[in-house]
């Protein structure tokens, strides 16, 4: 009950006690209360404080060191990587060029056998078209010069029976069929 | 018992706070020295052990709220205190600082606590206690690390300063490491203490007081309490402050006995 008074005692007015005269009692009980707390903090909460500020400690240190070292693993595979990329663009390049050179090559060697066949074709061509008109001449000749012949012999008569003369005659005639033309 | 209980109702006008409203009458009345003062010191220590003992007991590496709010405290004095002052052997001290702050500071906050409301500290034989302790830290650390004459010389006769000097300055400082300083640490904790529970009476008690007169009187009682709570939140910056004070002051002493030259 006196505990929870908050309202002090009432001391006999004008008799003011001097606050700065220390009772024996609250000195020693200070000591005692200090030294009890000191020895309770001391043993049982500072070394748990500072297990625990060392053990964060140790797990940052750790984690940094596992960091690093993830680190270094990543820049080994980098570079690795990359001497393999410039690897391959290296090889691609070769490629590319062998197949260029290749393409070049068939090309030409295609083009040289159409231009052959093309050029053989033609000749043929020449070469038919030729013997047709030599045919297509000498059997117009023939059948011109008996057709005139025959016309001729129509409107001459029989006078012109002789051979001979009728061949002479067609010749003539064709030359200067030709020469008029 | 009863009888000691001032009342406000008796009719004789306002008696205002003093002094004596400090003494408080034992708890068993057979106990005479056991008062509500003795009894908060203890009950400060259960508090403080138990709290820092729960909150430290795992000492887990990702920490709980509890022993995250340990650890600040800790953290504070460790870190923010003792290493900043004190330099490389601050680990030796922190124990004692830690103590030191965390008692000062809960019996400082018993001032405003409801229901016990009273700062231990405001007793100036807790706040000598304390001092003394101090005292003998500091002057055993500088004995002990520079040997009694050393240390003596050093305290006497500031060295780098001209002859005549010393005249003056040799007893200022003899003063000031014997003296001085013990008196000025407990005193400025006691007085604070002290200062800051009378005012809160003062508005308080004559809130109560005012509320019982006649009517003019009680409208105006609320100021008087607002004022009182007002003051109340005050002081609990007041008390956080006295405990940091104290306690820094006590590295900074411990700190200079540890130089070689101060």
């Amino acid at each position: 009950m006196q505990l929870l008074n908050v309202q002090p005692l009432n001391i006999a007015a004008g008799e003011a006690l001097n606050p700065l005269i220390p009772h024996t009692a609250e000195i020693i009980v200070g000591f005692i209360a200090f030294a009890l707390l000191f020895l309770v903090l001391k043993s049982k909460v500072v070394p748990m404080f500072e297990k625990a500020y060392e053990a964060r400690t140790n797990a940052i240190e750790g984690g940094m060191e596992r960091a690093e070292k993830a680190q270094l693993e990543a820049e080994r595979a980098l570079s690795q990587y990359t001497e393999q990329l410039s690897k391959a663009r290296e090889e691609a390049q070769t490629l590319r060029e062998e197949a260029r050179v290749q393409g070049a090559s068939i090309v030409e060697e295609l083009r040289a056998k159409a231009q052959e066949e093309a050029a053989r074709i033609t000749a043929a061509a020449h070469a038919s078209i030729e013997a047709e008109r030599q045919q297509a001449i000498t059997s117009l000749r023939n059948e011109v010069g008996a057709l005139a012949v025959e016309l001729a012999s129509k409107i001459v008569g029989e006078a012109l029976d002789d051979q001979a003369r009728q061949s002479r005659i067609v010749d003539r005639f064709l030359d200067d069929l030709e020469k008029s033309k | 018992m009863l009888a000691f209980v001032r009342s406000s109702a008796e009719g004789e006008g306002f008696v205002p706070p003093s002094a004596n409203d400090f003494v408080l009458p034992p708890i068993f009345e057979s106990v005479t020295w056991f008062t509500k003062p003795i009894l908060l010191a203890f009950l400060s220590v259960a508090i403080i052990s138990v709290f820092f003992i729960l909150s430290s007991r795992k000492a887990a590496t990702v920490p709980s709220k509890l022993q995250f709010a340990g650890e600040s405290v800790y953290g504070f004095i460790r870190d923010g205190l003792a290493k900043d002052v004190l330099g490389p052997e601050f680990m030796r001290f922190v124990p004692y600082l830690f103590t030191l702050f965390t008692f000062v500071l809960v019996n400082n906050w018993f001032g405003i606590v409801p229901m016990l409301q009273f700062p231990t500290f405001s007793r100036v034989g807790f706040a000598y206690a304390l001092a003394i302790i101090t005292y003998l830290v500091y002057h055993f650390v500088g004995v002990k690390r520079q040997g009694l004459g050393h240390y003596l010389k050093g305290i006497a006769f500031m060295p780098g300063v001209p002859k005549p000097i010393y005249v003056l300055l040799t007893p200022i400082e003899l003063a000031t490491f014997f003296v001085v300083r013990p008196f000025t640490l407990g005193l400025r904790l006691f007085a604070n203490m002290f200062a800051g529970h009378l005012l809160l009476l003062v508005f308080i008690l004559g809130g109560e007081h005012l509320a019982q007169g006649v009517l003019g009187l009680k409208l105006v009682s609320p100021f008087a309490f607002t004022m009182g709570i007002a003051l109340t939140f005050f002081e609990f910056m007041v008390q956080c402050l006295q405990a940091y004070i104290f306690t820094l002051l006590t590295a900074l002493y411990i700190a200079g006995s540890l130089a070689d030259e101060h």
